[in-house]
């Protein structure tokens, strides 16, 4: 049986313990509501290019000669890349492992359809569990993207650069980002994001803007139609890089905020369980101590009565 | 009936800059600057490098002057949206500043090397060039 002072170790460590993890806590939900402003500092340049997309590529299909390649593809499917996306450091419940696994999933899954596979690593936690497995694949590993508390748009250009510069040299065919979608404090989904052939949905954004537009026509009875300068196809050209920027951006914007809301829920819990286990050990304590102190009395009376 | 006003907004894909009501908005387009009055035809124009000038009200002096580095801009009747990546207002920019970084950087051209090194420092020295002229040419 532990001592009475093994006791006391004990809930003086937990103690300790709980300490830490609640200030994690409470640097994560800082840093959540810092990452959750910039996301939604971020939300009017995307959606004002989704609906410039929205508007040009409208016209496009898979079947127009000068279609760019970034919209329609390269008429193959036989490369693929992933760009990964985890946090650098852990402690965030099953953030980073989720990704790892959605990974790999996607890694068997396109093999067993005879796809080649390669992989652009964001986050350490990610890089180092991948490359255990599939080193021979991982092309490039950016360490320096994620800032320790902001992400900075140029350097997730970095990535889009690099990404674009693959594409142009035919190495791969279709690249989708794998990737925490940040759907509340509690839930976060790993998801994967097509980036190229760049996939248009029909945004309620892109809906919204042309609705403007009809609105102005309506109240001052001209009709414009939309002009494109220097042409619809150099814009189009032009926006759809630009554009896997910002997707690559708000992919990482995302798993910032992720990671965060992801820590602090790990940390709540963590901090809850540490108070439930104090409670049982000075619980447990204060029984050993009682019967510690039964011990003596008995001792002393049955000494007395021995006399 | 066409406004006297339009809705300007400039925005970065970190966070929307600007946005206010302005009379005109002069951006400097891919093929040549352009302004942008109230009841303008609609339409999507890329951006050259350059700086972008709003009007708060008609025959205003009182210019607002933003330099950037290239982008997109959405015009409709009643607004006007830009994105653009790089946005400062040429206010912000420091002449001395950008002249050292001009003579840095062609110190560093010289040194350079490899083809992708130039390339990149030769970019970075146009750009340092249009910001400087940003603050004396206008």
């Amino acid at each position: 049986m532990p001592s009475l002072r093994d006791y006391r170790d004990r809930i003086k460590s937990v103690k300790s313990t709980r300490k830490i993890t609640s200030a994690m806590k409470m640097v994560a939900a800082s840093k959540l509501r810092r990452t959750q402003e910039q996301a939604q500092a971020a939300q009017p340049y995307a959606h004002a290019m989704a609906g410039m997309l929205a508007r040009v590529s409208g016209n496009y299909n898979e079947n127009s000669d000068n279609a760019p390649k970034l919209l329609v593809g390269t008429g193959k499917d036989e490369k693929h890349l992933l760009v990964v996306v985890t946090a650098d450091r852990g402690l965030c419940a099953g953030f980073n492992a989720y990704i790892i696994k959605e990974t790999l999933t996607q890694i068997a899954d396109l093999e067993s359809k005879g796809k080649e596979v390669s992989l652009i690593c964001i986050g350490r936690k990610g890089f180092t569990a991948l490359s255990r497995k599939h080193e021979e694949k991982i092309v490039h590993y950016f360490d320096d993207v994620l800032g320790r508390d902001r992400v900075e748009y140029a350097k997730s250009n970095k990535v889009a650069k690099m990404v674009l510069s693959m594409f142009d040299d035919g190495e791969f065919d279709v690249c989708s980002m794998v990737y925490n979608k940040f759907m509340s404090v509690l839930v976060q989904r790993p998801s994967v994001m097509q980036l190229i052939p760049f996939e248009l949905e029909k945004t309620s954004e892109a809906e919204g803007a042309s609705q403007e537009s009809t609105r102005f026509e309506e109240e001052t009875g001209y009709f414009y139609p939309y002009s494109y300068e220097p042409s619809e196809d150099e814009i189009l050209n032009a926006l759809l890089p630009r554009n896997v920027g910002v997707q690559i951006f708000s992919g990482l914007l995302d798993s910032a905020a992720g990671e965060q809301a992801a820590r602090m829920t790990a940390m709540d819990n963590a901090t809850r369980n540490a108070g439930d286990m104090i409670n049982n050990l000075t619980l447990q304590y204060n029984r050993a101590r009682q019967a510690y102190i039964t011990k003596e009395l008995i001792e002393i009376i049955s000494g007395a009565e021995a006399l | 009936m066409i406004g006297t006003e339009i809705q300007f907004e400039l925005i970065s894909p970190e966070k929307k800059l600007v946005s206010e009501t302005v009379y005109l908005a002069e951006i400097p387009g891919d093929k040549g600057m352009f302004g942008v009055l109230p009841g303008h035809s609609s339409m999507l124009v890329s951006l050259g490098v350059g700086v972008v000038r709003l009007h708060k009200t008609k025959g205003d002096d009182d210019v607002k002057k933003i330099f950037i580095s290239g982008g997109f801009a959405d015009v409709t009747g009643t607004s006007c949206t830009v994105l653009a990546e790089e946005a400062i207002a040429v206010s912000d920019l420091d002449q001395a500043s950008l002249e050292q970084r001009l003579s840095d950087l062609q110190e560093d051209l010289k040194l350079a090397e490899e083809m992708a090194d130039k390339q990149r420092i030769r970019e970075e020295i146009n750009m340092t060039k249009s910001k400087l002229f940003a603050i004396t040419g206008y």
